[in-house]
């Protein structure tokens, strides 16, 4: 039995859990029904940590760790939902919503939006930081879909999409901070990428309106992710 | 018991919260019993009192007129309502701040315009500030009611605890959009 497999014994939320060593802060607090809210995370994706949603406390780290991308420890005490995780779970959702133009009411993704039903969820009645009202592009180019980078939050679900499971890496990330933004191929328009397939992933695994099918009105992009843990199960079952 | 002073105002929006508030239909009746609505577009009242209790405020901060009316408003209002996404966020109207104020008056009143006329230089238009803003952004606002708009339950709602004293924005379980 490898490390990894090892079952380790902690404390997440003052209850008692086991789980194996190569599981996630994560998979556990799922396991056992507690809530952690993520965007960027997505079952069937490797985890990034990069939307800083999912962070919890454990006792004795000198930070607070992502919960996605952390492994359990023998003795872990873990929290999950201080009010101090909550104030800055808040001031994240808050700062996403900010940032580019999320203006829900005409979104193609209203309804159905992970970073909407998530602020909800947080008990955001309002943004406390100005807007920075900046413009992005909106690529209408490809023959099925829509890119609007208004309503990107940079999660890079679509990007690993592409790459780990469709296996065309149409998708990739140009600049750094608050300047990074979602490109196709070597920054071309969507339509004219020669590696995207068309197989339409990356749009159903997005958490908001920035990519949609081409003739969904407000309200009307519901998306499809249940796929993605049969494909991904499957692919490993078949190796 | 005397009742409540209320008034609502309509900023930069569509009416649509103040619909959402007729919305709440046979209750208006009840409300009607708690309140006294002493300004608002649904009444023939000309000037805004002093004096009031709460004011459900529909509409972003998008001119100077709705600049001088928000900071009176808040001067005269003891409980400041937010209403709706307009008030809250910017929502619709805040789209425009993607662009100058000079080339979205053209864009409006000379090229798009069967009839043009010179809306940059006309005194007669309310003079646009450079950005639409929500209400927060500009006085202090006590209770926020996201939505566009609001569920009529959720404003009356909101309304009914304000009125009796409990904690108002508990009251609200509305969200951005609809």
């Amino acid at each position: 039995m490898s490390v990894l497999q090892e079952v380790k014994t902690l404390t997440i939320n003052g209850r008692e859990a086991s789980a194996r060593g190569d599981e996630t802060i994560l998979e556990i607090a799922r396991e056992h029904g507690i809530f952690v809210p993520t965007l960027c995370h997505l079952h069937g994706l490797s985890p990034v940590g990069g939307c800083r949603l999912c962070l919890v406390e454990v006792e004795g780290a000198n930070r607070l760790l992502p919960a996605c991308t952390t492994r359990v420890g023998e003795g872990m005490v873990i929290r999950t939902d201080s009010d101090r995780l909550k104030g800055y779970r808040r001031m994240i959702l808050e700062l996403f919503l900010s940032e580019r133009n999320h203006t829900c009411s005409v979104c193609v993704s209203n309804g159905y939006c992970e970073l909407q039903s998530l602020s909800r969820d947080a008990g955001i009645t309002h943004v406390r930081v100005p807007y920075r009202y900046q413009r992005y592009t909106v690529d209408a180019s490809h023959e099925l879909f829509v890119a609007d980078q208004n309503r990107c939050i940079m999660c890079t679900r679509c990007v690993r999409v592409c790459e780990e499971v469709e296996g065309a890496h149409t998708w990739d990330v140009q600049g750094r901070g608050i300047e990074a933004r979602l490109i196709s191929d070597m920054n071309e328009s969507w339509g004219d990428s020669d590696s995207c397939t068309s197989c339409g992933k990356c749009v159903q695994v997005c958490p908001t309106g920035a990519l949609s099918e081409k003739g969904k009105s407000v309200a009307e992009m519901s998306k499809r992710k249940q796929f993605l843990p049969y494909l991904t199960l499957m692919r490993d079952k078949w190796k | 018991m005397t009742k409540a002073r209320v008034a609502t105002v309509w900023l930069d929006g569509c009416s649509g919260c103040h619909m959402s508030f007729l919305d709440m239909d046979e209750q208006l009746i009840e409300l009607a019993g708690l309140i006294d609505l002493v300004y608002s577009p649904l009444v023939d009242v000309k000037a805004f009192p002093a004096e009031v209790d709460v004011t459900l405020v529909e509409g972003a901060v998008s001119s100077e007129e709705d600049l001088h009316k928000i900071r009176m408003i808040r001067e005269r209002t003891t409980v400041l309502v937010s209403l709706g996404d307009c008030a809250v966020t910017g929502n619709v109207p805040a789209m425009r701040n993607l662009f100058p104020v000079k080339s979205l008056l053209r864009r409006a009143y000379e090229e798009n315009a069967a009839q043009p006329v010179a809306a940059l230089s006309n005194d007669v238009l309310p003079k646009l500030l450079e950005r639409v803003r929500p209400v927060h952004e500009v006085v202090t606002v006590d209770v926020y009611v996201p939505g566009c708009p609001p569920p009529a339950n959720v404003i009356l709602n909101t309304v009914r605890a304000i009125l009796s004293g409990q904690p108002a924005q508990a009251a609200v379980n509305s969200r951005f959009g609809m």
